[in-house]
């Protein structure tokens, strides 16, 4: 059996989750590889997040925001692209190749693109192949989730 | 000047063709004519310029007190008290005659001099006969330095040669081709033509306005008119100003100038509408290059009652058509241009065909890719369009061109079109052509869809937040969309669409308080370092420090719930209602397992 990689998608909720919606509605088939999480904006996408994400099992994360200028929250996905640079030079420190994080600006009238770009990095990542990052290495990665989420959740009743 | 004879101070008496009236000083026997209704005829006066008594039409006979008598000519002669003027007297009129007659001679096909001729009798000329057009009255010499300012043209030559000019004959710089000397010619010899092909698109009808002062359209509100700097002679030499002269309301004010308002509303319609697409760039419909080529729009103008024929449908020579050719989908469900259906053609070019055949004699093509009739009423109105004999032809039309190679084709515009029904390519020689070019979205949508952050589809049209639970409003709270800004439509459903989107901003209004979204941050305080690292995150200024506290604080009413901050806190102190780490590591999880 081939190799098909879970990828983890985190979706804006007012363009690419839309476009998201626009490709189940207008019926474009695209890769089933990809599991989505809506977040309100791309900026909310803590890049623990994706750190868990890989940690969890993921072979590839896709970020999803607004194009450049048309972001809901006026700026909120130049905060996801700041992130997302952070992580690219990161994800090598847990033996992660940082092409398996991807960062896209898919409007909501995009249904098309959004199929495409799920396609092709599904691709991207399937050609990869499974990850490599495996015994000690996870391990790390999950104590530092770890960690971040009990530092978190310090103090109170709940994590945050 | 005082006058002892119980009379009006500054005005003067005197006697036209045995009635008396008073006038002030400055006046001129015509204008105490014109106030008496007495008929005085002109060719080179115009009440905005200085009186220059070229052409002498308008000599009349004066009488002193003394009872000296004199020709002068009416328009330029000043009134003075107690005098006796004669109008039409026979003496009169045999010097008018003579100088009809000379003029005639100069310009033997001018309509107002024929016309002139049959009044006084004149059937034969008996002298030389040329055929002039202008009659040297100097009306376009000199409202051009006197209104306009420019003096672009002027007499030349002396005696027999004398002529109006252009400097040394060439074309001039100084002519701001305002159309004044056309306007005031009284021969109509002089023609402003325009130079770039399409300024005017039919003899007949100047689409849009074609004064500098007008109003926007006869339905505009509210119906007042404006000054068109760019057509002004105004704005363009500093002359003129005769619109400020005789308004009497002292309402124009040339100083005046956009000016930008800003104004605090709580709730946005947006119903920016749409643009028609330009058909010129298709340039095998000739549009711009044939007279008789008319869009939709255009056509519509020509139509109306109000319009510059009355509603009279003429071609570009002024005589009727005798078959017109209405062409569908121009630019719409065109891969190379719109592949949307611009939905209302089909419906407006059937009305046309029916009020062609209603008031002309004309026989109507449709050429069309699919007859869409949807909607109530319609369908029917199409079989009633096929019972009235009007021609369809299914095929989108590929050329039309003005190269006649059969028979019929001399002088029409030949539509060559893929008949699909009959499987042939026909030539249909036709004398107007319609257009219906495609709706398509306004082009600074997206610029709008930016400043009120919602969004424009591909084809630039707004969209709607729920296309059917919430087909009027947007992505952004308390912004609305109605009419074509989201998609082609006809005018039930612009109202439709209106009317929703007022009934839902009344809706807001009338709550008199605003729900916002429960998706906002927190933070606990009890745990804030104090950072500020969180601060200038914040697009919407919702995050403040509390400098007694020592911690940053979020104005839940401001916050909009993006979740920017909660990522990017240090401490991970600020929690994202309902977008929480807990719930997204879970889903992380759950998807993963």
């Amino acid at each position: 059996m081939s190799f098909e990689p879970r990828i983890v998608g985190f979706l804006c909720n007012w363009c690419s989750y839309t476009g998201a919606d626009l490709a189940g509605t207008a019926r474009i088939k695209y890769a089933p590889n990809i599991r989505s999480i809506r977040v309100m904006c791309s900026g909310r996408v803590d890049p623990v997040f994706v750190i868990k994400a890989f940690s969890e099992g993921a072979d590839g994360v896709l970020i999803a925001g607004c194009h450049p200028g048309d972001c809901h929250y006026q700026e909120g996905n130049y905060k996801a692209l700041r992130r997302y640079l952070l992580l690219k030079r990161i994800l090598p420190e847990y033996g992660i190749e940082p092409e398996r994080l991807k960062l896209e600006w898919i409007a909501a009238s995009e249904g098309e693109r959004f199929a495409h770009v799920v396609n092709g990095f599904t691709e991207q990542v399937r050609r990869l192949g499974p990850m490599n990052c495996k015994g000690a290495l996870i391990e790390s990665m999950k104590d530092d989730v770890l960690i971040h989420e009990e530092h978190a959740a310090q103090g109170t009743g709940e994590r945050r | 000047m005082m006058d002892a004879g119980g009379k009006s101070e500054g005005l003067i008496r005197l006697e036209i063709d045995g009635r008396t009236v008073s006038v002030p000083s400055e006046s001129t026997i015509l204008d105490a004519a014109k106030i008496l209704g007495i008929e005085i005829p002109t060719l080179c006066y115009s009440p905005l310029i200085e009186p220059y008594a070229a052409c002498r039409i308008c000599s009349v006979e004066v009488e002193f007190p003394g009872g000296k008598k004199r020709i002068v000519t009416a328009c330029n002669y000043p009134v003075w008290e107690g005098i006796k003027v004669y109008s039409d007297n026979g003496k009169v009129r045999r010097i008018r005659r003579m100088i009809v007659e000379m003029l005639l001679a100069r310009c033997s096909s001018v309509a107002v001099l024929q016309d002139l001729a049959a009044k006084y009798g004149i059937e034969e000329v008996r002298l030389e006969k040329q055929d002039e057009k202008c009659i040297l009255c100097g009306l376009c010499v000199r409202v051009c330095a006197e209104i306009v300012g420019k003096a672009a043209i002027s007499f030349a030559g002396r005696g027999l040669h004398r002529r109006v000019a252009t400097p040394y004959d060439r074309q001039t710089e100084d002519c701001i081709a305002c159309g004044a000397c056309a306007l005031v010619c009284p021969t109509g010899v002089i023609r402003v033509e325009d130079m770039e092909g399409r300024a005017v698109a039919h003899e007949e009808l100047q689409l849009g306005p074609a004064k500098a002062v007008t109003v926007p359209f006869l339905q505009a509100v509210p119906n007042v008119p404006y000054i068109r700097a760019d057509r002004c002679i105004h704005f363009q030499t500093g002359g003129c100003g005769h619109c400020a002269e005789v308004c009497d309301r002292e309402a124009i004010d040339y100083e005046m100038k956009d000016e930008e308002i800003e104004v605090d509303v709580g709730n946005i319609i947006i119903a920016t509408g749409f643009e028609l697409f330009d058909p010129s760039v298709m340039r095998q419909y000739g549009y711009g290059r044939y007279k008789n080529v008319l869009t939709s729009l255009e056509f519509e103008h020509l139509n109306s009652a109000s319009g510059p024929t009355g509603g009279r449908i003429m071609l570009a020579n002024g005589d009727a058509p005798s078959v017109v050719g209405i062409v569908h989908c121009i630019g719409s469900r065109d891969k190379r241009y719109y592949e949307h259906c611009s939905k209302v053609c089909c419906m407006y070019a059937l009305k046309y065909a029916h009020l062609i055949k209603e008031k002309t004699a004309a026989e109507v093509y449709n050429f069309y890719i699919d007859m869409r009739c949807s909607g109530k009423g319609y369908e029917e109105f199409y079989d009633r369009l096929l019972a009235e004999d009007v021609r369809f032809v299914r095929g989108k039309v590929g050329e039309i061109s003005s190269v006649p190679i059969g028979e019929g084709e001399e002088g029409k515009l030949i539509v060559r079109v893929e008949d699909t029904l009959v499987g042939m390519v026909r030539r249909i020689p036709v004398d107007m052509v319609i257009l219906c070019p495609a709706m398509k979205a306004q082009p600074d949508a997206k610029e709008l869809s930016r400043v009120f952050s919602c969004s424009v589809g591909r084809d630039g049209f707004f969209i709607e937040k729920h296309p059917k639970l919430a087909p009027v409003s947007t992505t952004s709270d308390g912004v609305f969309i109605a009419g074509a800004c989201q998609g082609p439509k006809d005018i039930p459903e612009t109202v439709a669409q209106g009317a929703a989107a007022a009934a839902e901003v009344l809706s807001l209004i009338d709550r008199k308080e605003i729900e916002i979204e429960a998706t906002t941050a927190v933070i606990d305080e009890e745990r804030c370092s104090g950072c500020r690292i969180c601060n200038t995150l914040c697009s919407f200024g919702a995050i403040s420090f509390d400098e007694q506290k020592e911690v940053s604080v979020i104005n839940a009413a401001l916050c909009k719930g993006c979740g920017t901050c909660v990522a990017a806190c240090p401490q991970g102190v600020i929690k994202a209602r309902h977008f929480t780490d807990r719930q997204i590591n879970s889903e992380i999880e759950g998807i993963l397992r």
